[in-house]
């Protein structure tokens, strides 16, 4: 059992946990990720490691709600206990000395591109920020992001905060001076367009994957993305990719694959908890 | 009561039949397909046997086990005795009873069948002891030596790491075995279905390595969350058997195979075995919903046998299983085959895929094919297929699973440069000492050896073990 020991509310829908896992949180880098199963009849979900304490044992998840297992873990409080939480997984960020870097974040990846930017700044990178969301409320982490950044920028869809439009608009700017390294985690849409701004100017971009997982261990072979003109198993040759030779359709399409089952499972959860 | 049946008579009995559950109730449902023999079956069986002078079928066996002896404790109505004679020479009887080839191993080489008769049915008569000595409740706890001081750590919990880890703590020293899954058991629980290993066997077992005190970390890679040197410094361990096994998926490489409902063996059977998807939503991993559907296998061994025949418990409309040779050249056991037939499973043998095909949502819809047929003997000394022109064809299906083999598990090496890997990323070991390059360190079963079986890793856990003593006493 893995007990929680802290939790806050960041915004509607999207909640973060401080875990006890001190095997994890000695080894955490930024860009790994966990896989947890709940309790004996949940389902293993990926989420990556915001960050970790080695000195108190404890890692930290930000989940957004989207389905049944995250709707379910966000009912989760301090004193509760995730029966399976293992990692980290994946690969962690490579991180160097580019120069100048954009960030950018949309919706929940923000929190997964959080230990990145930090990891970047941290290497002596110049650090422009971009986060992502479709109207104010949704917007998370603002503050802890402006930290790690020379400069932060926030587009709503709405123009209730920040600038209005989306975060490729303020890309297209940005990219007008010299610069050497994208990262960008969000909906896979985000991803690709942003790939797709990038790749006219060449400039080096990398996009976390968030395919669906089993194992998390190479085992299973589900996660399996089309990257470098090949297939890879996101949770062993990545989460993270030159987003310039993924294949975001079939990205897409592999993460729709159990639309109907996960409509259901949700359906029949709320009914449950209404 | 000893044997007093005479040998030209005793050929002459009919090797007894293992009950089975009705083909077609069977074939939609989970429970476990072969019955067992009951103790008046299980004495006929045994008074077959001839009590060879010199037996081969022990020799048959990869961990030797005193087959006559344990059938003539059969026969005198000690069934205890009987599984306790297995159990010097094998700790999982009542696995490897239902899993193992018997037929290529110790029931291959009974001396019976020399005689062109049925060989003494050893697999049936040893689950026979084993179930009943685990309903009886009375599953003998071996002597526990005084502690050595010395501590084990096991990577993986598969036959392998299980059986080294029984026999380490019963020399007395101290065994953790650690686990990447939340289960223990490796393919046990992962890829082995229900209705041909019940889980809750493997689960037995385990208690009882626990009762002997064996610790077990599930939520662990060691290579992740832990490093091999990590273990041998700070964590303190003096040995580690590394038995992480075969479990990477091997794919055809054929255009299509990242559409939606085109799945490796590992991922099918795990989602319902290790997830037990099969009971979604009470469940939440979800898997394909087959009913109705027209499902494709592909491959020839136990892997494609166990994710047809589960396909069909899934409802699926057909299940077929597509095979590049032909029938008699699956190296699937016999058994298997014939079960899977029973249950209504198709096969499509000598017929190779070259695409999965889809439609514009990106779901398979079928897999084009062609017709192969037998050629020249390759260097394996098997006859290659080879395509046959102008055969090509489309078998409609909207599921289909890669069942062609398996690699190395690939974390540990990764993660620990001085462990010496041969070409294909399998680990090097002494086949003897057990030792690999790396100091302290032991490797043994599937990630040595490839994909192989579970008394063969079984084998190696415990000759591993023996190693490991010795070294710990140098
Ligand atoms: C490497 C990685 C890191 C991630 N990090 C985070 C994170 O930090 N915070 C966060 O909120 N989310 C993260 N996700 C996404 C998260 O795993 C999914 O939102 C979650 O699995 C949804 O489960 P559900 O039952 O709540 O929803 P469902 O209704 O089951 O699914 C909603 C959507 O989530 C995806 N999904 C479903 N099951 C899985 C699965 N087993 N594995 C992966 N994706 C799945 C599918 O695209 C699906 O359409 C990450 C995913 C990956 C692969
Ligand atoms: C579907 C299927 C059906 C089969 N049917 C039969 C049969 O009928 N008869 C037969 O004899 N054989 C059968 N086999 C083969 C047999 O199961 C294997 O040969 C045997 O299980 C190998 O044992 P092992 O202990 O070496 O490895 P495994 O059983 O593969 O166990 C390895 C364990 O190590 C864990 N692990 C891997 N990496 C790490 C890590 N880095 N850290 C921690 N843990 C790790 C894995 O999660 C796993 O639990 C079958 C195999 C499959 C896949
Ligand atoms: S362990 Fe397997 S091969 Fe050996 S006697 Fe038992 S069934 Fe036969
Ligand atoms: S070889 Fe066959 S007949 Fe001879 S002892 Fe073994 S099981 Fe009995
Ligand atoms: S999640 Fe199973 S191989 Fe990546």
């Amino acid at each position: 059992m893995f007990p929680i020991i802290a939790t806050a509310q960041l915004g509607p829908g999207v909640k973060q946990f401080e875990i006890t896992a001190p095997r994890i949180a000695r080894k955490q880098l930024a860009g790994q990720f966990v896989i947890l199963r709940l309790d004996e009849n949940g389902e293993r979900i990926p989420l990556t490691i915001k960050g970790s304490d080695p000195s108190r044992g404890t890692i930290t998840l930000v989940v957004q709600a989207v389905g049944k297992t995250t709707a379910q873990m966000s009912g989760l409080e301090a004193g509760d206990a995730i029966l399976d939480v293992v990692g980290p997984l994946g690969k962690p960020s490579e991180v160097e000395r580019y120069g100048t870097v954009i960030v950018i974040g949309g919706g929940v990846g923000t929190a997964i591109a959080l230990p990145t930017a930090t990891a970047l700044r941290d290497a002596g990178n110049r650090v422009f920020s971009i986060l992502g969301a479709r109207t104010k409320d949704l917007l998370i982490l603002e503050n802890e992001v402006r930290a790690v950044s020379d400069q932060l920028f926030v587009m709503t869809d709405d123009g209730s905060y920040g600038h209005q439009g989306l975060v490729t608009d303020k890309l297209r700017q940005l990219i007008q001076l010299p610069i050497d390294f994208v990262l960008a985690i969000g909906p896979v849409p985000m991803m690709r367009a942003v790939a797709d701004v990038t790749r006219e100017r060449k400039i080096k971009t990398v996009v976390s994957l968030n395919s669906i997982m089993v194992d998390g261990t190479g085992m299973c072979g589900g996660c399996r993305v089309h990257a470098d003109g090949d297939t890879k198993f996101a949770c062993i040759d990545g989460p993270e990719f030159d987003a310039h030779t993924v294949d975001f359709q079939v990205l897409a399409q592999r993460n729709a694959m159990y639309r109907a089952q996960e409509q259901e499972a949700f359906a029949k959860w709320k009914e449950q908890h209404a | 009561m000893p044997n007093t049946i005479p040998n030209k008579e005793r050929i002459k009995l009919p090797r007894q039949h293992m009950p089975e559950r009705d083909a077609l109730t069977r074939a939609r449902n989970f429970e476990e397909v072969n019955l067992g023999f009951d103790p008046a079956l299980a004495n006929v069986e045994a008074l077959r046997c001839l009590a060879c002078a010199k037996p081969s079928c022990t020799r048959g066996c990869p961990v030797q086990v005193d087959v006559k002896q344990f059938v003539a404790r059969i026969i005198e109505g000690d069934y205890l005795g009987a599984a306790a004679v297995i159990r010097r020479d094998n700790a999982l009887p009542a696995i490897t009873g239902r899993v193992c080839p018997q037929e290529e191993q110790c029931e291959g080489d009974c001396l019976i069948v020399k005689s062109k008769k049925d060989s003494v049915a050893i697999g049936h008569l040893e689950r026979f002891v084993a179930d009943y000595e685990r309903a009886t409740g009375k599953v003998g706890i071996p002597e526990i030596a005084p502690p050595t001081g010395k501590r084990v750590a096991i990577v993986g919990s598969g036959p392998a790491g299980l059986s080294a880890a029984g026999d380490l703590v019963q020399k007395g020293h101290a065994v953790r075995v650690f686990e990447a899954l939340h289960e223990l058991g490796g393919v046990l629980v992962y890829g082995i279905p229900e209705f041909r290993l019940p889980k809750e066997i493997v689960r037995q077992e385990v208690d009882v390595l626990r009762k002997m005190g064996v610790e077990f970390e599930t939520n662990v890679v060691v290579g992740k969350t832990v490093t091999l040197d990590e273990l041998l410094g700070e964590e303190g361990y003096d040995a580690i058997f590394v038995a992480t096994g075969a479990g990477l998926p091997q794919f055809l490489g054929v255009p299509g195979e990242h559409l939606n409902g085109v799945y490796s063996a590992n991922e099918f059977l795990t989602r319902i075995n290790l997830m037990r998807a099969y009971r979604f939503p009470e469940y939440d991993q979800p898997v394909y919903d087959c009913r109705d559907k027209d499902v494709v296998v592909i491959g020839g061994g136990n892997t494609a046998m166990d994710a047809v025949r589960t396909a069909l418990r899934l409802g699926a409309r057909r299940a077929m299983l597509v095979y590049r040779r032909g029938e008699e050249e699956m190296p699937a056991r016999r058994e298997e085959i014939k079960h899977a037939k029973e249950e209504g499973v198709e096969l499509c043998m000598l017929t190779n895929p070259i695409e999965m095909i889809g439609d514009q949502r990106g779901w398979l819809t079928g897999i084009r094919c062609v017709k192969m047929e037998l050629g020249e003997p390759g260097a394996d000394g098997r006859r290659r297929p080879v395509a046959v022109p102008g055969s090509e064809h489309v078998i409609e299906a909207s599921l289909a699973v890669v069942a062609v083999g398996t690699s190395a598990n690939p974390l540990i090496q990764s993660t620990a440069p001085d462990l010496k890997t041969n070409r294909k990323n399998y680990i090097e070991a002494d086949p003897e000492t057990m030792r690999t390059s790396k100091k302290g360190v032991f490797a043994g079963g599937d990630i040595v050896t490839g994909s192989a079986t579970v008394i063969l890793a079984m084998g190696a856990g415990r000759k591993a073990a023996r190693a490991i003593d010795q070294y710990l006493r140098e």
